[in-house]
Formats: C-alpha cells, structure tokens, sequence
C-alpha cells in the first residue's frame, strides 16, 4: 500500500519512528567520529611517552654496548600487554635487541629517519631516537597494537543498537499513547460523516473534542450539517407543498374529465336522437307522401335528409377525436409495410382504382397498431380524395431515418394547399376547401395529429395549390416514457 | 299463448314510431306494446299497479328496451327482469344512441341477448329494426 493511502494512525506512528530513528542515527555518528578521533590521538600519546621513557632507559645500554641490558629493558615491556614488537638499532642501524626475544628478525623494519608514530592497518608504530645529549646512539622501535580501541568500539557500537531498539519501543509506545489525541477527532469525524452518508441522517452532530485546528473543522462540518438539516427541511416541505398542489390539480382535473366525460356521453346519446328523426321523418315523408311533392318538394326533403347524416358524421367524428384523448397507446413493433398494404387495400375500393399507387419499402417501428392504422387510413384517403379530380392522380407513400426517428411520408399530386393556411391545417374542424369540393368534417387530421403526439412523434406537411400535398410524421424509434393519457 | 310479441320501451315517441313503422312493415307489429319508461315497463312485466290483471306467465317475445330513459333506465329493467326466476329467459335487446363502451360492458355483464346502437341513418335504422325482429320473433326460440 502506497504510504498516502495508509490510516492515518499508521501514517503518524511511522512519521515518529522515522523522526526518532534519523535523529538518534545522526548522534550516534557524530559521537562515533569524535570517540575515534579522540582515541587515536590519546593512544598515539601514550605510546609515545612509553617510547620516550624506554629511550632514555637505554641510554646507557647503548652507549656501553651491554645487549644484555637492553634486553632487559625491553623484557619490561611485557607489562604493557598491547606492545607487540619493539627493538633497539645502534647507530648504524644495526638490529641490537629485540622484543619480544623468539620474533625472527625479518619482522623488524629496517631503520627509518622517520619520526613520530603512525597507524597502519592493524598497529600503530613509530621510531624514538635514543639521545645522549645531542648525540643519538641508536634507534628505538615500537609497536603497538589497537585491539583495544576496536573493543571499545564494539562496545559503543552495542551500546548504541540497545539505545536505538529501546529508543524504537519507546518511541512506538509514547507515538501510541500520543498521537491519539490527533487521530480520535479526525476518526471520530471520519465516522460521523460516513454514518451520516449511509443513513442520510442529517440530524447526527460530531462531537467536539478540542479547540484546535480539528475543533474548528469539526465547527465548521456542524455548521454545514445545521445548513444541510435546515435545506432538506425546506425541501421536504416544498415537496409536500407540491405533492398536494398536484393531488388537488389532479382532483380538479378528474372532475373536469368526469365532466367531459359525461358531456360526451349525453352528445352522442341525445344529440343523434333528434338527427334521427329528421332522417327518419323526411324518409317517411318521401316515401308517404313522395308522390304528392314536386321534384322540389323532393329534392328539399332529399337536402335536410342529407345534411342530418353530415351532422351524424361530424358527431361520431368528433366522439373519436375526444375518446382517443382517453385510451391508453400500447406500443408494439409494427410491420408499416403490411400495415400500410391493408390500409391500401380497403381505401382503393372506396376511392379511385385508378389512382396510381408508389409504395416504398416502408421501416417498422413501434406504434399503437389501431392507432397508426388510424393515421396511414387518414392521410391516404386524404391523398386520394384530393386527388382523385387529376387526370393522373398519383399516391407516393414512402419513409426514410433521420435524427433516430423514422420518417414516414404521404404525397399526392391533388388539390394542395397554400402555405399561407398551415397554422389551421391540424385544427379541429378546419378546414381549406369547401364541402362542395370535397368531402369532409375537418376531424381527420386534427386526429392524426393528436395520434402522432401521444406517441412522442412530430407532423408537418408541405403543399403547393393545385400541384399537391405531402404529409409527413415521424415516430420516435428508441422508447420513450409513455405520455400521460389526457393529452 | 303469447297476447304480446313485442314490448317496446322507448322514451322517445318519435322514435317509437319509427320503430313500430318498420316491424309493421315486416309484419311483426301486430302485437306490440309501446310503453313510455323503465317504471311502467317494470310494472307491466311484473303485473303490478295498473297492469295487475296481467298474468306475469305471458311473456312477451322480445323486449325493445332503449338505454337511457326517465326514472328507471334500461340497465336497470334489464337487470330486474334477469334477476327473477320466471322473466330471465325473455330475450332482451337494448336500443340506443351510446357507443360508450362501459355502457355495452355491463349490459352484456347483465346478460343482455344484444345491443343495437341506434345510426342517424334511417335506412339502417330501419334495416336493424326489421332484421331484429325476424331473429327473435319467428327464428329464436325460448324455454317455455
């Protein structure tokens, strides 16, 4: 684990065990090299006074040629348990006497002008003339070695492990005991903060522990808790505020719909009542008293008769428009080819068989079957109703893709219309040419329209007067949240 | 045994007239009866008030019933006459202007033998009237 990702606890203990461990480290070296410089300069000076002392106990030996006493005075030396070799030169550099008296000879440098003492690898030696007065007799070496000084290194050495090992505990113990005055604030909020997001509890406080910086934080995540507390609070109410505005809406709009509902109720019951019984009248009174009237008596019962079935239309036009506001679009995968094929089918026998059809392969998509039915029935028998006056009335019925929606489109080459009127073509009862031209109640497209939109789709047309028309509506082809029934 | 083929209940004397028109010309209007609203309508089948003389046993044929009258409406005769044990096998047609699709739901819940919505058109208002009448008058058959 990377040392920044650590608990905070570990990440502290390791900052002091590492603090303590480099400061410890570094007095320990600075006393190491202190110790091992003070050492050699004092065993250097004790080996020296020892040279000096010898020398001028040989003196005489030297001076009367008596090997016998500076064999002696070198045999004293055994007292000093750290002299290994030692030996006098006469003056012309000759090996005198020797200590200890069994070394060869071979392990005596030759005589050497050089004074004072100096370390080699495992000794320190050094030359001392002997003297009387200003004349030298003869040379003396010394050897010693400095077994001792890496003993008391050793020693410091063990020393200073203990003290970084018992320092380490220590430090490991005290940073235990310590740095949780540290870590309980920050894991005390670490834990409230948690608990508050996995409960959204917002009422839950942290705990103050301390008036430093930590205290301050903990402050300061209080204060945004209360702000928190008091927004959710403010939302909650605006919820329900809402919640109920919508309940009582939807209250209103119920009764509304209720309303409706029973005023399409009675149109269609008590409105085709009295429609009947002009048809039904004027029928009786062709076929009572047809003889009696003139063919304009006739052909004015004819006109009532037929203005009562218009209105029928219209009425049952009209039921169809406002029920479909209510019923549910159930949304299958459609086969627009056989759909449309259908749809073709039956309108061509209610129309113009002439009529020149050109039908594109069409692309399914997902639709209310009855519905779109509804749709391909209305244009198309809009396209050939309108042009059915042509010499050569042509019906194209075609789709493409664009912007994830499919694209279908009806285009004849009747009556159009101008540009001018678009804005009352989808209207309920609008309509641009006269009954007398043709057909028609001005509920069609008003129904197609309403169609297309409960299905989250778009309709829009383009038309030229006396050239033609051509409608066009896309359909959604990803699902879509289905649309709210009252539309 | 039947003194009365068709009992026809129809707010709507105009309509009613209408309707008589047709089955005559059929010639199945020799025995029908026209009455106003669902309470006389009640009172006749059931033989109460002033058709107390009336043996409940003479079923009419075929009862014209219309949806939506005064006082008592047709859904309520109908389920009146289907509620009693010596009425529910009488045919019963309701007649109406509604399409609405609740209204044909608890009729046929209530067990109604059909629903004819009335057209504006008088040709097939006509043509339902005499089609209606030759299928329950003379080709149905009911329990006795």
């Amino acid at each position: 684990m990377h040392f920044k990702d650590r608990p905070i606890q570990n990440k502290l203990m390791r900052v002091m065990l590492f603090t303590s461990g480099a400061v410890l480290l570094l007095t320990c070296v600075a006393y190491f090299t202190y110790e091992y410089y003070s050492f050699r300069q004092a065993t250097a000076q004790q080996l020296s006074t020892l040279g000096k002392i010898i020398a001028a106990n040989s003196t005489a030996a030297l001076a009367f040629q008596s090997k016998a006493d500076a064999d002696e005075i070198l045999a004293a030396l055994s007292a000093e348990p750290h002299i290994i070799a030692a030996c006098l030169y006469d003056k012309d550099g000759n090996l005198f006497a020797q200590y200890p008296a069994d070394l060869p000879k071979e392990a005596f440098p030759p005589v050497s002008s050089k004074k004072g003492y100096h370390f080699e690898s495992q000794h320190l030696s050094g030359y001392q003339p002997v003297l009387q007065g200003d004349k030298q007799l003869g040379t003396l070496f010394l050897r010693s070695d400095i077994e001792a000084m890496y003993e008391r290194f050793k020693l410091y050495g063990s020393i200073a492990l203990l003290v970084i090992v018992l320092s380490f505990v220590l430090v490991y113990f005290l940073s235990r005991l310590l740095q949780r005055s540290i870590t309980k604030p920050i894991l005390s909020l670490a834990q409230t903060a948690q608990a508050i997001t996995y409960r959204q509890d917002y009422s839950v406080r942290a705990q103050k522990m301390s008036r430093d910086e930590l205290g301050m934080l903990t402050d300061a995540f209080n204060q945004m808790l209360n702000q928190i507390q008091i927004q959710t609070h403010e939302i909650h109410l605006f919820n329900q505020k809402l919640e109920q505005s919508i309940a009582d809406r939807t209250a209103e709009l119920e009764i509304a719909n209720k309303e409706l509902e029973s005023f399409s109720y009675s149109v269609s019951h008590d409105l085709r009542a009295p429609l009947r019984s002009i048809d039904g009248y004027s029928r009786i009174m062709l076929e009572d008293y047809g003889d009696k009237l003139d063919d304009n008596g006739r052909r004015t019962l004819n006109v009532i008769i037929k203005n009562a079935l218009r209105m029928g239309t219209l009425i049952d036009d009209l039921l169809a428009f406002s029920r479909l506001g209510k019923q549910n679009v159930t949304k299958v995968n459609l086969d627009m080819n056989f759909l449309t094929a259908t749809v073709v089918e039956e309108l061509k026998v209610q129309y113009n068989r002439e009529a020149e059809m050109r039908i594109g392969p069409l692309l399914d998509v997902e639709g209310d079957s009855s519905m779109i039915k509804q749709v391909m029935t209305n244009l198309i028998s809009n396209a050939l109703k309108y042009s059915m006056k042509k010499e050569k009335p042509v019906v194209e019925i075609g789709s493409f893709e664009e912007n994830g929606n499919h694209v279908y489109y009806v285009k004849d080459n009747g009556a159009g219309f101008d540009m001018q009127y678009y804005d009352k073509l989808f209207g309920v009862f609008q309509r641009l040419h006269s009954t007398h031209e043709f057909e028609g109640t001005g509920v069609g497209l008003a129904l197609v329209h309403r169609i297309v939109a409960r299905h989250g789709g778009k309709i829009w047309a383009e038309g030229v007067v006396d050239v033609g028309a051509t409608f066009y509506f896309a359909l959604p082809t990803e699902k879509i949240a289905s649309i709210p029934s009252n539309t | 045994m039947h003194d009365v083929d068709v009992l026809l209940v129809e707010d709507n004397p105009d309509d009613a007239v209408l309707v008589i028109r047709e089955l005559k010309k059929n010639h199945l209007g020799n025995k029908v009866i026209h009455l106003p609203d669902g309470a006389e309508a009640l009172d006749f089948i059931f033989s109460r008030g002033k058709y107390s003389d009336r043996k409940i046993e003479d079923r009419p044929k075929l009862i014209l019933l219309d949806l939506k009258m005064p006082k008592v409406d047709g859904l309520q005769v109908l389920r009146a006459i289907r509620a009693d044990e010596r009425t529910k096998y009488i045919p019963v047609v309701l007649m109406t202007s509604s399409r609405e699709e609740r209204d044909i739901v608890e009729s046929y819940s209530l067990g109604v033998n059909a629903y004819v919505v009335k057209p504006v058109n008088f040709d097939a208002f006509s043509k339902a009237v005499s089609d209606l009448g030759m299928f329950w008058i003379l080709v149905n058959e009911t329990p006795k």
